[in-house]
């Protein structure tokens, strides 16, 4: 025997109460592993996108559509090298499948987004085909679209000027992103603003985003001050921020997802740590005598310290890690369930977050019972005292 | 038996019960020689259970003097005391004390994780520590599937195991009938007379007293009278178990 063979033997004197809280620990590290990474997405999800972006839409709202002729305007500004506009279109693919669909100018797009990478020749299709249409890999991959296609989609937003919410495209070109990082956001459905703005029964000579690119060396904050600045008291006044900021602030019209989990982490914890610490208290309760034969024995007063926090470094190790495994195996099913599309990636920043918790739970948990154990007096615990 | 195993000078020991303080033992004086088997006796709060946690170093005495082995143990720590105790004292308790997750072997392996033997070294000091006490066949069965004379077995080999020359005893016997109680006294005499170990026991039995060599009367924390040598009780051998 072994003094770690001696701390598991005891983990397990009551079999079922160590692994119901096995179980609990699992449970909440599990949670804790889905949680952060779907926290990730939404607060770090745009951290591969540089600085060399603004985007300029309606100071209201993005829905809000701005006329194309700001374009001219922002291109005037120092420091501005292109400008592309895009409009959301809200593209339904089949029965009630949102495919994430944006009107733009190609030309202007592609130059724009050099991360977008696809065969010359599509871009040009692109271009001259005012019906085209290119679709991000992991798009075309899901619905296994091919370039040629004629591929109908219906907008929820915008009917054509016959009435009908049926459009039809022809997929001229598939795009990929990049790096690994821009492969994994291919996931949107472009068509020609030419065409869109000529066939849709609302707006015209309008779009919601307009995508600054900034030029070699430019001072993105003076550059957004000074646009939003130029539009200031007209009636298309702007707001203009990085693409980074404005994929953070379109996510939180959702919420505060990070204070969500946060608040979610903090319930789940808080209970884990009731049951935990009561069945670390309890187990300790239940053998004072046995520490104090321990103790009588020749253990020192730390070393008994040493095996009560042991037990629970154990108990919240075996389970911390085993949640957070599973949720490790969860995140991978999901995102190859949907095709990358929701990348729940538990990845080592969480798991290092995770292995500091369990270590931070079990001192919280296994601590005061230590120091319980650790100040018996072996003649009152002996006479049951 | 001239070599004294046990020397205690003038020893007192206060407990503070609330707000009140119990003096337990009254300026005590006593020498157990070793080789020395010796049975404690005197009415419920006499201090007898008192007096055999100062000779094991359980506890310290609030005045006076204990030396132990030629060692004086009123004067360490209460890690050295530890330390001391590992290496010096076997105890046996009333109620066997063992390790219920453990198997009898196991239980018996625990002093010596204090100590650098090997496993394998250790497992040897194990399986002659459960022979001394006629449980080898038993050295896999946890204390649940043992009856209480097995499990009193198991209990004096843990104490046996790391060959301490002094063994204190706490009723032994009083959780026992009659016939299981002989057996576990006459191993303890065996260890006594066979093997040389000086035996510190309290009892309330004047039957179980009988095994020992002399029995010390404690009333109100003083002690009577040094019993006289019982009849049955000759020289112990001084053959110490070859354990280490």
């Amino acid at each position: 025997m072994t003094k770690t063979g001696f701390v598991v033997a005891n983990l397990f004197r009551k079999k079922t109460r160590t692994i119901l809280t096995i179980l609990s620990v699992i449970m909440a590290f599990l949670l804790f592993g889905l949680l952060q990474s779907l926290n990730s997405i939404f607060s770090s999800g745009a951290d591969f996108i540089g600085a060399t972006r603004l985007i300029t839409q309606a100071r209201v709202s993005f829905t809000t559509a701005l006329p194309l002729s700001v374009v001219p305007k922002l291109e005037s500004v120092p420091g501005v090298a292109r400008v592309a506009y895009s409009q959301w279109f809200g593209g339904v693919w089949q029965e009630n499948t949102q495919v994430f669909t944006f009107a733009v100018d190609p030309t202007r797009y592609h130059d724009v987004y050099p991360e977008w990478v696809m065969p010359e020749e599509q871009w040009k299709a692109f271009a001259n085909t005012r019906t085209a249409m290119i679709a991000g890999k992991l798009v075309a991959d899901k619905y296994g679209w091919k370039v040629g296609q004629k591929i109908p989609l219906s907008s929820n937003i915008y009917p054509q000027k016959n009435g009908s919410k049926s459009w039809a495209f022809d997929l001229v070109g598939i795009y990929d992103g990049s790096d690994e990082s821009w492969k994994k956001q291919t996931n949107a459905v472009f068509i020609n603003h030419d065409y869109f703005d000529e066939a849709n029964q609302f707006g015209k000579g309008r779009a919601n985003f307009f995508i600054v690119k900034l030029g070699t060396g430019a001072d993105a904050a003076a550059v957004s001050k000074t646009i939003d600045a130029m539009f200031e008291n007209s009636p298309d006044e702007t707001k203009t921020q990085t693409e980074k900021d404005f994929n953070l602030s379109f996510v939180k019209q959702i919420g505060d997802i990070g204070l969500i989990v946060r608040w979610i982490l903090f319930a789940v914890f808080f209970t884990l740590l009731l049951v935990v610490g009561n069945t670390m208290a309890q187990s300790v309760r239940e053998r004072v005598p046995e520490l104090a034969v321990l103790k009588t024995l020749g253990f020192s007063d730390g070393s008994v310290l040493g095996f009560v926090l042991s037990e629970a470094i154990a108990l919240c190790l075996v389970g911390g890690v085993i949640g957070l495994a599973l949720a490790t195996l969860l995140g991978a099913m999901v995102e190859k369930g949907t095709g990358g599309q929701f990348q729940l990636n538990v990845n080592g920043l969480i798991w290092a977050i995770g292995i500091a918790a369990i270590l931070i739970m079990s001192m919280a948990v296994g601590l005061l019972p230590a120091l319980r154990a650790r100040r018996l007096k072996i003649v009152d615990a002996l006479a049951g005292r | 038996m001239s070599e004294s195993m046990v020397e205690i000078r003038s020893v007192t020991k206060t407990y503070e019960r609330g707000k009140q303080k119990v003096e337990v033992l009254h300026g005590l004086s006593l020498e157990i020689p070793k080789g020395d088997f010796v049975a404690l006796m005197g009415p419920s709060g006499s201090g007898k259970t008192t007096l055999l946690n100062l000779i094991g170093g359980l506890d310290q005495p609030t005045s006076g003097e204990i030396s132990v082995g030629g060692k004086r143990i009123d004067e360490l720590s209460s890690g050295q005391l530890a330390n001391w105790r590992a290496h010096n004292v076997g105890f046996v308790f009333q109620f066997y004390n063992l390790m219920p997750v453990l198997t009898a072997e196991a239980n018996v392996e625990l002093p010596l994780l204090l100590t650098r033997l090997p496993a394998a070294q250790r497992k040897k000091n194990v399986a002659v520590a459960l022979q001394v006490v006629g449980l080898a066949d038993r050295a896999r069965h946890k204390p649940r599937e043992l009856s209480g004379g097995q499990e009193q077995r198991v209990a004096i080999a843990r104490a046996l195991v790391s060959d301490p020359q002094l063994l204190v005893c706490d009723e032994p016997t009083g959780d026992l009938d009659r016939k299981t109680a002989d057996e576990i006294l006459g191993l303890l005499q065996v260890l006594n007379r066979e093997h040389g170990k000086t035996i510190v026991m309290v009892t309330h039995d004047p039957k179980a007293a009988e095994f020992a060599r002399r029995t010390l009367h404690l009333e109100k924390g003083q002690l009577l009278e040094q019993g006289a040598l019982h009849a049955t009780q000759g020289q112990p051998a001084r053959d110490a178990l070859e354990l280490r």
